[in-house]
């Protein structure tokens, strides 16, 4: 990261930006592209871009977004004519794929690579090559301690600095030492490179997991079906009610397998008072075929709990009731018989019922109306379910004959009927009135137009079917990313510097500087901790090594420039090569 | 099957949690009363010393000042890109302006309401932890599954991680702050948001929802701390401008708040762990999506906020590498990122329609 900082400290240096910007017009293109491309990489760039991004993800959530709910968009744009369709242009319905999303994004990580690439390559070097040389005052860096080594001990500068450098590399740092003969040999010591390669890691991984997901808006899909209780569902085009493939799909893809829905149960809530009815437990029996001739399976298929087949998942997301009619035309012939889906509309399953007859004669039929599985009446005369469960189920219809426009390919929705060209038989503002059905029971249709009879309920369930390619990926770059952002986060990369002196008098004198690189509250302890080490090895007291001794105490910062003053006075810090690389 | 429901433990746990609200209100007020008497009794220090005034003092004074602040920096690397609220020089010239260690390590002088306080809020967490039990016990399942268990296990966790941190660092100057934070969660919980004990609906009977849940409120807690410390950052580090500019200081109570410096490390420290954990939220809710609705990501309002919010806390981390962006803009990004918590709380969970409205109500 001081990599980074440092060449943050180039760009943000007045003189130098007021000179950059001077030299613009002589810069030519390639100039101008290599000073767009430091500006894009810098680290105030990703700052700026990473809070642009934040902000351009909020109207995802304000407005209604296409992917998730089309119908909601197009009634919203309804809804509100003056800026509905303003809202449209901007793409304010499609954050996640808009234009300016994208460009934030695709900028920001190119930021990234841009900035990860040239990190990378310099903190290799880093790692290859010796730790920084020893600056000319120790003192001056943030952690700075020394020790004596009494005389009669015996160890000269030279083994001192040796057994230094032993101390430190057991403790995992790597280091040189230099001048090992000369008058004050010095060692430089450097550990925590796992910090960069953490930070690198976490940064490359956000790339991963981004083409993860590319890759599966390109190679997967997904779709819906609604089975009710007997129906099958096999992996093919047509046996999907819905069906959004990726951009690569191929319909070679499905692999032919089959979902027959056997039973589909539902546990009520009969212990709370607050949430007395809800529902608990949704628990579907399926058999499945992995192709056609492969043998049956029973599973169960709930909530949170999908099924895998064929390398899709399969998920139950929807339930309700489909009331079961037979419905006889006014020929007397069977028009229709069988389940009919119900939609949810309200509490206790509260639902809507439309019933489309093309196949009667002479006129064609249709109907729509209620269904409520535990039927009560208000006191005002409306209708509505007491409860989720099948106590009192009943079917309230109105029905209509005429041309359901269904012939001419138009596709409608199953769940609408458009009454506009059809002609009323039972309404409640008719004479004949409105349809009320019990299970059990059937109803003569006026004018000789036919029969309903309500034979019973089933259950229906409505299931997603998904196949994503990228998400296994996605997964292992995420769960790289959080390996490499606790390394980078909590590996301390830290430099440690000894140099030793031998006194006239036959003393030892070392001193010992810390830096750390990047976030670091522990430096601290970490000089403790050499200091002790150190002193162990020549049998010190590291407590009491002279009045330099860093303590814990406020006024340290005054010792510190007693202790370099005395330092350099009386063991002299020589002149060596130019001060330490951190410049304050 | 879930297990039964127990409604006299729901009602026990009803209880527990009113009994706690009262015993950390009577805790506030005793933080709140350490404040003022000990902003007083150092004034009256101030005072004396003025009187007794030495021009040596104050040298020394900015010296210690300095040196105690920049050891817990650590020069450590923040040296290289020094606070741009608090510069080193503000705080020598506010003198005395500070007095509470930059260590933020525990001083020998005994504040005994501060002590009443601490013992008061453990004794509300204890009594509040069993509340926490007890509903789940009620239950018979993890008590997070509607907005009155977040709340109130979240303000539990709140307390819990505040009473932890107080074992190694003296954050007794945030007592006030996230006491009051605490009670005001519990008090939303019992008035806006109660609910009585009740099975989960389906969507939420995961053992997702236990990983997910528990690490996102651990870090929401986390967030909670560095909120009210980058917020008393703010309010330091104007209050020491104004002092090091010769003003008056109106704010006596804030000498027993560390530097803004001390302040800004601090939460730096503890919103790497939060964003860590809110890293796993993140990923923990996606793994469950995949398995809920089939699909890791679909850009809900709920997931988007969570993003919304990873992404500001990752620029707060970036802002803290960035020249010109440490200290009070990062504080800002910091404070930011936890009014998004509040709101994907609030009133993503209660208002906008998503996948995710299951809040109970
Ligand atoms: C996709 C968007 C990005 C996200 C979510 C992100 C996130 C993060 C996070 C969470 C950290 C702190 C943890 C760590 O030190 O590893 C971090 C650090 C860092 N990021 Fe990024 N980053 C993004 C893009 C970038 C870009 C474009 C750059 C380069 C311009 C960049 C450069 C850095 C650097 C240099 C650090 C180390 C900061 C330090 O010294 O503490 N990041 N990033």
């Amino acid at each position: 990261m001081s990599e980074r900082v440092n060449v943050d400290k180039k760009s943000s240096d007045p003189v130098a930006e007021a000179k950059a910007e001077a030299a613009l017009p002589a810069l030519g293109l390639m100039g101008m592209l290599r000073w767009a491309w430091t500006q894009l990489t810098s680290m105030r760039t990703a700052l700026f871009l990473l809070l642009l991004l934040a902000v351009a993800a909020v109207p995802g959530s304000l407005f209604p977004q296409r992917p998730a709910n089309p119908s909601v968009v197009t009634q919203y744009i309804k809804d509100n004519p003056d800026y509905g369709k303003l809202l449209d242009t901007l793409q304010l319905y499609d954050v996640y794929s808009s234009a300016w999303f994208s460009a934030i994004y695709l900028l920001l990580f190119i930021s990234l690579i841009g900035c990860v690439v040239p990190r990378a390559i310099a903190h290799y070097k880093a790692m290859r090559s010796q730790p920084p040389r020893t600056p000319k005052r120790l003192s001056r860096l943030p952690e700075y301690g020394t020790l004596v080594i009494p005389a009669d001990a015996g160890i000269p500068a030279s083994d001192a600095i040796t057994s230094a450098a032993a101390v430190l590399k057991k403790r995992g740092y790597r280091v040189e030492v230099r001048d090992s003969g000369g008058e004050r040999p010095s060692l430089g010591a450097e550990r925590g490179f796992t910090k960069e390669v953490g930070n690198l890691v976490f940064h490359t991984s956000l790339i991963g997991v981004l083409v993860s997901v590319a890759i599966g808006g390109l190679f997967g899909y997904s779709g819906q079906r609604i089975l009710v209780e007997g129906d099958t569902f096999v992996n093919t085009l047509v046996g999907y009610d819905q069906f959004t493939p990726g951009t690569n799909f191929e319909s070679g893809q499905l692999q032919p397998y089959s979902v027959q829905l056997d039973k589909f149960d539902i546990t009520f809530d009969r212990e709370s008072e607050g949430k007395f009815g809800q529902p608990i437990d949704f628990s579907a029996a399926v058999t499945t075929k992995e192709n056609p001739d492969a043998p049956a399976q029973k599973e169960i298929l709930k909530v949170n709990d999908p099924i895998t087949l064929g390398g899709t998942s399969i998920y139950l997301t929807g339930n309700g009731y489909a009331p079961v009619v037979t419905i006889r035309d006014g020929d007397g012939n069977v028009a229709m018989q069988g389940p009919v889906v119900a939609k949810l509309q309200g509490d206790n399953y509260y639902s809507s019922v439309v019933i489309k007859v093309p196949d009667a004669k002479p006129d064609q039929l249709g109907f729509a109306g209620f269904f409520l599985p535990t039927a009560f009446i208000s006191n005002e005369g409306v209708s509505f379910s007491g409860d989720p469960d099948l106590f009192n189920p009943q079917l309230t219809l109105n029905s209509y004959y005429g041309d359901l426009g269904l012939d001419d390919g138009a596709p409608q929705n199953v769940f609408e009927l458009d009454v506009q060209d059809l002609t009323p038989l039972n309404a409640r503002n008719l004479d004949a009135g409105g349809i009320t059905l019990a299970p059990g029971s059937s109803y003569t249709l006026p004018d000789g137009k036919g029969t309903i009879s309500f034979d019973g309920v089933k259950r229906y369930i409505g299931v997603d079917i998904h196949h994503n390619p990228g998400q296994l990926y996605a997964l292992i770059f995420a769960l790289l990313a959080v390996a490499g952002l606790i390394l980078s986060l909590y590996v301390n990369r830290r430099r440690v510097w000894v140099r030793t002196g031998t006194h006239a008098d036959g003393r030892t004198m070392v001193e010992y500087g810390l830096l750390a690189r990047g976030e670091d509250h522990r430096l601290a302890a970490e000089a403790e901790a050499v200091r002790k080490l150190l002193s162990g090895e020549w049998q010190l007291d590291a407590e009491a090594a002279g009045p330099e001794a860093p303590q814990q105490t406020p006024s340290r910062e005054q010792d510190n420039d007693l202790g370099a003053a005395t330092t350099t006075g009386s063991v002299t810090t020589p002149a060596g090569p130019t001060g330490p690389e951190k410049d304050q | 099957m879930p297990y039964g429901i127990n409604e006299t433990m729901g009602q026990y746990s009803e209880l527990f949690m009113l009994l706690a609200a009262g015993t950390y209100t009577v805790a506030f007020i005793a933080f709140a009363w350490d404040l003022a008497k000990s902003s007083k009794a150092l004034r009256a220090i101030d005072l004396k010393a003025a009187q007794a005034e030495d021009p040596a003092r104050m040298p020394v004074g900015a010296g210690a000042g300095a040196r105690s602040e920049s050891h817990l920096a650590g020069p450590a690397g923040r040296a290289e890109r020094p606070s741009s609220s608090a510069s080193p020089s503000a705080e020598n010239g506010a003198g005395g302006a500070i007095t509470a260690d930059g260590d933020m390590k525990y001083a020998a002088e005994r504040r005994a309401p501060a002590r009443v306080a601490v013992a008061l809020t453990v004794l509300g967490a204890l009594i509040h932890g069993a509340g926490v039990l007890t509903r789940a016990l009620g239950a018979g399942r993890v008590p997070w599954g509607n907005m009155y268990e977040f709340l109130t296990t979240g303000a539990f966790v709140a307390a819990a991680v505040f009473l932890l941190v107080l074992i190694r660092r003296d954050l007794r100057f945030l007592g006030t702050f996230v006491v009051g934070l605490v009670i005001i969660m519990l008090v939303a919980a019992s008035v806006a948001y109660w609910t009585p004990v009740g099975h989960l609906v389906p969507a939420l009977q995961s053992y997702w929802l236990i990983i997910h849940v528990s690490i996102a409120v651990l870090s929401s807690a986390l967030f909670t701390l560095t909120f009210a410390m980058s917020a008393l950052q703010l309010v330091q580090a104007r209050r020491l401008k104004t002092v090091a500019a010769g003003g008056t200081d109106k704010l006596g109570f804030m000498r027993l708040v560390p530097s803004a410096l001390s302040l800004e490390n601090l939460s730096y420290r503890i919103n790497a762990i939060a964003f860590i954990g809110w890293t796993f939220t993140l990923m923990f809710g996606a793994i469950w999506a995949e398995k809920a609705w089939g699909r890791f990501w679909g850009w809900d309002t709920k997931e988007v906020w969570t993003f919304v919010i990873w992404v500001v806390y990752a620029g707060y981390l970036h802002a803290r590498a960035t020249r010109g962006w440490t200290g009070t803009r990062a504080a800002w990004l910091s404070i930011v990122g936890y009014l998004c918590v509040i709101f994907n709380f609030t009133i993503v969970n209660q208002f906008f329609n998503g996948l995710h409205s299951y809040s109970g109500l």
